[in-house]
């Protein structure tokens, strides 16, 4: 897999589905590129039209608490984000971000700022923070949810192998 | 070594012994969408080139969540969920049917079963016994098309109960007490058991609150055993058959056990924007109301609405209040119109809805305006949950509601009953 590099868009603790995906626009979610151009809206206004590909998206603790929707994931990658680096995550967030093949890295984030640059190496689990001239590391994901995201999330896995590959 | 619930129920599931911390593949009993979710998933089956679903009878789609549906969008998302039915065979649930975790309580969940469903508080279930998890849309196509599931088993946390619940004090009073405790994150992966003498007590409504809001907290289930009260309750519901005992062994393996006593347990609140912001009703403050919302997955069983109606009896809401109330399922609204609870809350000026999710997920009948409150029974307060970023919730049980309805300002239940 590539490396990904981007700029870091910082977010705070506890950030919902609500925040990402909310339910005032429940009637977009079979028009997820038009639930897309929302995306995280009610946290940061500006950030679905200023965000380019490839940047990363920067949370603290509890990152994606809430609801299943796996729209909100969704969403996410499709509005070019390369991955979420987190505290820690939700549940069934992380779970629904391997699945449709959003990288969710966890690691400690007080050290990155707003607009680093940052390049991903996620074979490695090295972040390099280009601004800081920092690297960073973070712990491999358990071996089934790494085979599902290097194969490009669960629909593509369970079409390769017809059933979960556990290892 | 023993096992725990969690333990028991996935070896039995996986065909072999797992332990805390292993991945299994274990067969599931129900799985169920909800109209927020079910779409998504229906389109990924599609993805997946799957045809048929494995378990038509034990696959449920339920329409609850815009029901009906207030725009055309969701009327086509409607539209697809019922083609979808009548395709596989799955079973529909329609409109006013009710919340899809209250109805499979009623009529699907049973003791020692592993059921996965496309909303986060697929774990309410866990109050029968049942290791029920919330999971997303492409999760529950799996499920659903090959009739198993991949989990981790979770590490158990033993959440020991004691002492009597006080006058007005209430089992969501309690759960809001501990997810203000442990955190929103507190228990992130873990399953939680919740046992000793003030949940054995507990009433399957109330147990059914407490596993509600298990996820609140970050856990993957939070179970009860399995015992004369789920007995009693399976027997009522009409399949008497499908009760089994069961509880985790005495020498099970617990990562933590938390005690707790709930004799000098207060009302309490969660205030905005977050459910593990928690204090005591009293300590609130002087805060105006402009809605309260009885009803929910966590708090909208015939129970919750007798704790309201015994509060609004021969009351009004106060000027400028609207108290919606949205029983949690059909049997829930047949059940109080014959008790006379929703009359008596109608009386009151309550504006009682159709069964379902109604205002809780912020698609329809009572979006916040601009600045208002709301005191909600439902589980989540985060900011644009009811339909508006500009809004203020807060999560209290129904007692706390209804006093506040009277009084217009949030107010302990207590100063009532």
């Amino acid at each position: 897999m590539d490396k990904l590099r981007g700029r870091a868009w910082k977010f705070g603790d506890g950030i919902s589905t609500d925040h990402i995906a909310p339910g005032r626009l429940f009637h977009l979610r079979s028009n997820l590129p038009e639930l897309a151009k929302h995306v995280l809206e009610d946290a940061r206004p500006e950030f679905a039209a200023a965000l380019q590909t490839g940047d990363f998206i920067v949370g603290g603790r509890n990152f994606g608490q809430g609801s299943s929707r796996e729209h909100a994931p969704t969403i996410i990658k499709m509005a070019g984000v390369s991955a979420v680096i987190a505290k820690s995550f939700a549940r069934i967030f992380f779970r629904n971000c391997i699945n449709v093949g959003l990288p969710a890295i966890i690691l400690d984030t007080d050290t990155i700022d707003e607009r680093d640059e940052l390049e991903m190496d996620l074979l490695a689990g090295k972040l390099v923070n280009l601004t800081k001239g920092a690297t960073l590391s973070f712990p491999p994901l358990p071996k089934v949810m790494a085979t599902i995201l290097s194969e490009g999330g669960l629909v593509e896995h369970i079409k390769k192998h017809g059933d979960f590959k556990l290892d | 070594m023993g096992k725990t619930l969690s333990e028991k129920i996935l070896s039995e599931h996986a065909g072999h012994n797992v332990r805390a911390g292993e991945f299994a593949v274990v067969c599931v009993d129900l799985v169920y969408v909800q109209d927020g979710t079910g779409p998504l998933t229906v389109r990924q089956l599609e993805k997946l080139g799957f045809k048929n679903v494995s378990s038509p009878e034990r696959t449920i789609v339920f329409l609850d969540h815009a029901a009906p549906s207030p725009r055309q969008e969701l009327s086509n998302d409607h539209k697809l969920l019922r083609e979808f039915c009548q395709r596989s065979g799955a079973v529909l649930s329609d409109i006013g049917n009710g919340i899809s975790h209250n109805v499979a309580s009623e009529q699907y969940a049973n003791p020692g079963t592993v059921i996965v469903g496309a909303d986060s508080h697929t774990c309410t279930n866990g109050a029968l016994c049942a290791f029920a998890v919330g999971m997303g849309s492409t999760d529950i196509a799996v499920a659903m098309a090959l009739g198993h599931t991949w989990l981790r088993v979770p590490e158990t946390w033993k959440v020991s109960v004691e002492g009597d619940f006080p006058r007005a004090v209430y089992a969501k009073d309690f759960m809001l007490h501990f997810i203000g405790t442990v955190k929103a994150d507190g228990a992130t992966y873990r399953a939680l058991e919740f046992v000793g003498p003030a949940m054995d007590t507990l009433s399957m409504a109330g147990r059914l609150t407490i596993s509600n809001m298990a996820v609140e907290c970050g856990a993957k289930v939070g179970l009860f055993n399995s015992d004369e009260v789920t007995r009693n309750y399976l027997e009522l519901l009409g399949r008497p058959q499908r009760y089994k005992p069961l509880r985790a062994d005495p020498d099970a393996a617990y990562e933590k056990t938390l005690t707790f006593d709930v004799s000098s347990l207060e009302p309490m609140i969660a205030c905005p924007h977050f459910v593990d912001n928690v204090k005591p009703v009293r300590e609130a403050g002087s805060v105006a109301v402009h809605q309260v919302f009885i009803g929910t997955s966590s708090n909208g069983r015939l129970e919750d609405f007798q704790q309201a109606a015994a509060i609004l009896k021969g009351k009004k809401v106060a000027n400028g209040v609207r108290l919606l109330i949205t029983p949690g399922s059909r049997k829930v609204l047949l059940d109080g119109l014959a008790d006379g609870t929703f009359r008596t809350l109608a009386e009151a000026g309550g504006v009682i809805t159709g069964p379902g999710c109604g205002a809780c997920a912020g698609v329809h009948e009572g979006v916040l305006a601009d600045g208002e409150v709301c005191v909600a029974t439902q589980n989540r307060n985060f900011r644009g949950r009811m339909g508006n970023p500009h809004a203020f919730i807060y999560l209290a049980s129904p007692a706390t509601a209804a006093a506040t309805a009277v009084t217009g300002r949030i107010t302990d239940p207590r100063e009532f009953l």
